[in-house]
C-alpha cells in the first residue's frame, strides 16, 4: 500500500484502491453471491419454455370426442359442419373428457347463437349461409328446424331466396327488383334436390341483356330499362364483365 | 385485477378517434417516463454548461461551474428513479445489470449510466472538491470531520504534486466528460428513435435533437438557479456571467429549433403513409402542449425575448434589473417548454395507432406511481438533494467570484 | 515500474476497446442474425390466415380468452378479428368485433359499401422479433421452433417490447404485470395439438402447421395461395401470413 502512495500522487493512489475495492466487490458479488439461474439468461428460457409446455389444456381437441360420441362424429361428417370443431359450439371440453359424468360441456340452444356466424353481414364471404334473425322465423330456436351436426334445409325450398339470400336481399333494393330469378336463369328440377351438381343456366351472350336494354329493345318489361347502343357500348365486353346483374351499379 | 383501472380504460373508450388495435387504449409510457428523458437532459445540458469553463476556456462562466456540476449530479440520481418506479416490477430491476442483452437499447442506458456517474461526475466532482473538502475537515470537529473525511477518501495532501495532478485529471475527465455527456442524453433519444415500429420517434435526428433540448435545458436551468439562489445566500449576481451563459443558451434554443424545423418539415415534405393521423394528431390532441408551450412559449418568445436584449443592447445594459427579469422569465418558459418536448415525444408517441387509422387520449392521473403529485416530487427530488449538497460543498465563494478573477483563481 | 504501468494502461485499454467492440458486433448483426429456417427434420412454426375465409363469428377470440386466462375485459387481447368496410367515396373504417357483438344483421345490402370483409389478427412470431431485440433483460426471446415467448418470472413491466411491437400484439397483463402475448398455445403444439384458435375456427380461415413439413395444410395453404405478410417494409419478417389480404390492411 505504502509503495502505490509513493508512486502515484495521493489521489490518484486513493482512487485506484477505491476502484480497486468497487471491483473486486461487484466481482465477488456476481461470481460468488449470485446464483446461476439468476445471471444465465439460457437457463432461464429453458425454465421459461418448460413452465409454457406445462400450462393446462382447455380445449380438448377435434380427435378426442369421437371416442364416446361417435354417432354424432359419425353424421356430422357427411354434413356441412364437417369442418367445425366440436368444440367450436360446445365450448372447451378438456375438463369433460377427464370427468364426463360431472363436467358436461355447454349445448347452445338460445336463438342468439347460430346467428354468430350465420346472420346477414355484408362482410361475410360472398355464398356463406346467411339468414335474418328477425324475419327468419322469429322466435323459434334453430334445432326445431336444423339438426346443427348435420344442417340444412328443412325442406327442398321452393323460393331461390331461400337459398340464395344473399342475392336475393340484393336484388331487391336493386333495378332489378321486378325481374325473377326464371327471367335470367333456366333452373332444372334436380338442382333442388342436389345443388352442387347440377347447376341452373346463365346466360352466354351479350345480346342477351340486349333484349331489355339495346338501343331498340321490344321486350315490355323493359320500357324504363336505360338503353344504350350495343354496336358502340362496352367494346369486346360480356356485359357481366362490368355490371353486377343482381345489383347493376349504373345509377339514374 | 385493479377495477380502477379498468374503469379508467372504460372512460377512455368514448375518447378514442377512428381505429385502434384493442391493445392499444392504454398508454404505457406515462408520466414518470416524460420525467426521465427531462431529468437526464438536464444532466447532459449543465454538464456541457461547466465543460465550457474547462474545456473551452469560457471564463465569464466560471461562477457556475461547481453548481453546475452539482446540480448535473443531483439530477443524475434522481433520473433511475422515475425509470425503475415505472416497471411493473419495479424489484426486479436487477435483472437489467444480470442479464443485460447487448441489442437492447434500455439495457445499454444502465452502463452508459454507470459510466457517466462514476467515472465522470463523481470523479470531477471530487478532483474540484478535494482540497476543499481537506480544508472543512481541519476546520470542522466531530462527525462533520469525519464526513468530510471520508469525502475526501481521508486524503490529507495538499502538496504540489497533488494538487498539480487534480488539475490535469480535472482536464482529462472534462474532455471525456464531453463525449460521455452527449452518449447519456443521445442514447435517451436512441431508446426512443430506435423504434421502427413507431414512427413519430424513428428518426436519425431525435438522438440530436435530444441534445440539443438537453443543452438547452441545462444551461437554462443553471442560470435559473443561479439567478434564484444568489440573492437568497445574500450574493450579487455577476452580470458578465449570466450574459455569457445566456448567450451560449440563446445559440443552443437556436440550433435546437432548426435541428426540430428540419425534423418537421422533413415529415411533412416526405409525406409518408403516417403523415395523415400525426397531423391529425398534431392539430388535436397536441395542440397545446407542442405548438403553444414547446414551440411558441418554449422557443419563439424566448428567442425573441433574448434577441430584445441584444438588439437594444445599450438600453438593456444601462439596466441591469431589467435584463435579469427578461432573462428570468425566459429561462422558465424554456423549462416549461423542453418538459413540453419530452412530452409531446413521449407521450404523443402513443396517442396515435399504429394501424395509422386512429388516436387514444392519456388520462392524467393524480395519485398513485404514475400519478402527477409522484412526478412532481421526483421534479422536487433533485432540488433538495442539490440543496444538501451545496450544504456539504459549498460553492458561495466562487458564485461570488467575479468571473475573471474567479477563474485565474481556479489557475486556468 | 515502467513496465507495470504500460501493462496496466495496455490492459485497460483491451478492456475497453473489447468491450466497446464486442458490443457493437452483438447489436449489428442482431438483424441478420434472425433465425433462418432451421434445417429439415426441425420445427418451424407458422400460421395462415384465408381472409376470405373468415366469416367474423369471434370463435378464436373467445377460445383464446378461455385458453390462455386472458383477462376477459376487451382491453387485453391476444388475437382479435378486424372488420374493414370501405366505400365508394374511399374512405376505409375498421372495427375490431367483439365475442357479445349483438348479432345486429344488415338485412338491407348498404349500397354505399364497395367492399367489406374480416381480417383475424395475431402475434405474428416475427423470424426478426423487435420485441425480442429491444427486451433489456431477456424476458422474451424466441424458441429453437420459431415461437417468441415472454418469461413472466424475469419480465420487469418496461413495456419497452410493448412499444417496439408493430402490430399492436402486446399488452401489459394486469395482474402479473408483465407483458404478454399470442404464444401459438405453445402447451399445445408442444403435444401436438392445434392452437385453440385454429381449433375452433369453424371455416378454416386459421390454419397452423410447421413450415418445414412436406405435405400439411399449413404448406399447401403457402403454395396454393398468393401470399403476404403485414408491414413487410420493417423487416420483422412475420410467420403469420396472409392470403387475399386487401392493401388497406395495416
Amino acid at each position: 500500500m505504502g509503495k502505490l502512495f509513493e508512486k502515484f500522487p495521493d489521489p490518484l493512489a486513493r482512487l485506484i484502491v477505491v476502484v480497486a475495492a468497487l471491483f473486486a466487490l461487484g466481482a465477488f458479488a456476481y461470481f460468488v453471491l449470485i446464483p446461476k439461474p439468476v445471471k444465465d439468461v439460457e437457463m432461464q428460457w429453458a425454465d421459461a419454455i418448460k413452465r409454457e409446455k406445462a400450462r393446462p389444456v382447455k380445449y380438448a381437441g377435434f380427435h378426442v370426442c369421437e371416442e364416446c360420441h361417435g354417432e354424432i362424429q359419425k353424421k356430422k361428417q357427411t354434413g356441412y359442419h364437417k369442418d367445425l370443431s366440436c368444440e367450436t359450439c360446445h365450448g372447451p371440453a378438456k375438463a369433460h373428457t377427464e370427468n364426463p359424468d360431472k363436467v358436461k360441456p355447454a349445448i347452445p340452444t338460445a336463438r342468439t347463437f347460430c346467428p354468430q356466424c350465420h346472420a346477414f353481414n355484408p362482410s361475410r364471404p360472398r355464398g356463406f349461409p346467411q339468414i335474418n334473425p328477425v324475419a327468419h322465423n322469429p322466435l323459434k330456436p334453430c334445432s326445431s328446424c336444423h339438426n346443427p351436426h348435420d344442417p340444412k334445409p328443412p325442406t327442398t325450398p321452393k323460393e331461390c331466396s331461400a337459398c340464395h339470400g344473399e342475392i336475393a336481399r340484393m336484388k331487391a333494393v336493386s333495378h332489378h327488383v321486378q325481374l325473377e330469378c326464371t327471367v335470367c336463369h333456366v333452373a332444372p328440377q334436380q338442382h333442388k334436390v342436389s345443388p352442387r351438381s347440377v347447376k341452373p343456366s346463365k346466360p352466354q351472350v351479350r345480346e342477351f341483356c340486349g333484349k331489355c336494354h339495346g338501343k331498340d329493345a321490344k321486350e315490355k318489361l323493359a320500357a324504363n330499362a336505360p338503353k344504350i347502343d350495343m354496336g358502340e357500348h362496352g367494346e369486346k365486353y360480356v356485359c357481366w364483365q362490368c355490371h353486377y346483374p343482381h345489383s347493376p351499379e349504373v345509377e339514374q | 385485477m385493479n377495477p380502477e383501472t379498468m374503469h379508467s380504460l372504460q372512460e377512455l373508450l368514448p375518447q378514442i378517434q377512428g381505429y385502434i388495435y384493442p391493445n392499444e387504449i392504454e398508454i404505457h409510457w406515462g408520466l414518470l417516463i416524460v420525467v426521465y428523458p427531462y431529468i437526464t437532459g438536464v444532466v447532459a445540458g449543465a454538464f456541457i454548461l461547466a465543460s465550457l469553463v474547462k474545456v473551452f476556456n469560457v471564463k465569464e462562466v466560471q461562477p457556475l461551474y461547481r453548481l453546475s456540476l452539482l446540480t448535473a449530479l443531483a439530477y443524475l440520481l434522481v433520473a433511475p428513479m422515475a425509470l425503475v418506479s415505472h416497471l411493473g416490477h419495479a424489484e426486479r430491476f436487477y435483472e437489467i445489470l444480470l442479464t443485460p442483452q447487448t441489442s437492447s437499447a434500455m439495457a445499454m442506458f444502465g452502463f452508459v449510466y454507470a459510466w457517466y456517474l462514476m467515472a465522470v461526475l463523481l470523479l470531477e466532482i471530487w478532483f474540484v472538491h478535494r482540497t476543499d473538502m481537506i480544508d472543512m475537515a481541519e476546520r470542522n470537529t466531530g462527525a462533520t470531520r469525519l464526513l468530510y473525511r471520508a469525502l475526501s477518501l481521508f486524503s490529507k495532501d495538499k502538496g504540489e504534486r497533488a494538487v498539480a495532478f487534480d488539475h490535469k485529471a480535472l482536464k482529462v475527465i472534462t474532455i471525456v466528460g464531453i463525449p460521455s455527456a452527449f452518449l447519456l442524453h443521445g442514447y435517451v433519444g436512441f431508446i426512443f428513435g430506435s423504434i421502427k415500429a413507431n414512427p413519430w420517434w424513428s428518426s436519425v435526428l431525435i438522438p440530436i435533437v435530444f441534445l440539443f433540448s438537453a443543452i438547452v435545458s441545462g444551461i437554462a436551468l443553471v442560470v435559473l438557479l443561479y439567478l434564484i439562489i444568489t440573492p437568497l445566500t445574500g450574493g450579487k449576481i455577476n452580470m458578465k456571467c449570466v450574459d455569457k451563459a445566456v448567450d451560449f443558451l440563446f445559440y443552443a434554443v437556436i440550433v435546437d429549433f432548426s435541428l426540430e424545423m428540419v425534423d418537421f418539415i422533413h415529415r411533412v415534405y416526405q409525406s409518408e403513409e403516417e403523415i395523415k393521423i400525426l397531423s391529425e394528431m398534431v392539430m388535436n390532441k397536441l395542440f397545446a402542449s407542442l405548438i403553444i408551450v414547446q414551440v411558441l412559449l418554449g422557443m419563439l418568445v424566448p428567442l425573441l425575448l433574448i434577441s430584445l436584449t441584444k438588439i437594444f443592447k445599450k438600453r438593456f445594459s444601462l439596466n441591469e434589473d431589467m435584463r435579469k427579469m427578461v432573462y428570468f422569465i425566459s429561462v422558465i418558459l424554456i423549462q416549461f417548454g423542453i418538459f413540453a418536448t419530452r412530452w409531446n415525444v413521449v407521450i404523443g408517441g402513443q396517442m396515435f395507432s399504429k394501424s395509422f387509422r386512429g388516436l387514444t387520449t392519456y388520462k392524467m392521473e393524480f395519485g398513485g406511481i404514475e400519478g402527477l403529485f409522484y412526478a412532481i416530487l421526483l421534479l422536487a427530488l433533485p432540488i433538495i438533494i442539490l440543496a444538501v449538497l451545496l450544504k456539504i460543498l459549498p460553492p458561495w465563494k466562487e458564485l461570488r467570484e467575479e468571473g475573471e478573477a474567479g477563474a485565474e483563481a481556479a489557475g486556468i | 515500474m515502467n513496465g507495470r504501468r504500460t501493462f496496466l494502461r495496455g490492459f485497460l485499454s483491451v478492456l475497453l476497446s473489447g468491450g466497446a467492440i464486442g458490443g457493437i458486433l452483438r447489436i449489428l448483426p442482431s438483424r441478420a442474425d434472425a433465425r433462418e429456417a432451421p434445417p429439415k427434420g426441425k420445427k418451424w412454426y407458422g400460421f395462415g390466415v384465408s381472409v376470405d375465409k373468415c366469416i367474423g363469428c369471434a370463435r378464436c377470440m373467445d377460445a383464446c380468452k378461455n385458453e390462455n386466462n386472458v383477462p376477459k375485459e376487451p382491453f387485453f387481447v391476444r388475437t382479435w378479428v378486424e372488420r374493414y368496410i370501405t366505400r365508394k367515396n374511399g374512405q376505409t373504417t375498421v372495427k375490431a368485433i367483439a365475442p357479445g357483438d349483438e348479432a345486429t344483421p344488415e338485412t338491407v345490402s348498404d349500397k354505399t359499401i364497395l367492399r367489406s370483409f374480416f381480417v383475424p389478427k395475431l402475434c405474428n412470431q416475427c423470424a426478426s422479433p423487435a420485441c425480442v431485440q429491444v427486451c433489456p433483460v431477456g424476458a422474451t426471446f424466441q424458441t429453437e421452433d420459431g415461437v417468441v415467448l415472454v418469461n413472466e418470472k424475469t419480465c420487469i413491466g418496461c413495456r419497452y417490447c410493448i412499444q417496439a411491437c408493430p402490430y399492436g400484439a402486446r399488452y401489459l397483463h394486469p395482474k402479473t404485470h408483465t407483458a404478454d402475448k399470442c404464444t401459438f398455445c405453445y402447451h399445445r403444439i408442444s403435444k401436438g395439438q392445434l392452437p385453440a384458435c385454429v381449433e375452433v375456427c369453424p371455416t378454416q380461415a386459421r390454419i397452423f402447421g410447421d413450415l418445414n413439413a412436406a405435405a400439411s395444410p399449413m404448406s399447401r395453404f403457402l403454395r396454393m395461395n398468393k401470399i403476404h405478410t403485414l408491414k413487410p417494409g420493417l423487416n420483422t419478417e412475420p410467420k403469420v401470413f396472409y392470403a387475399n389480404l386487401d392493401g388497406e390492411v395495416r
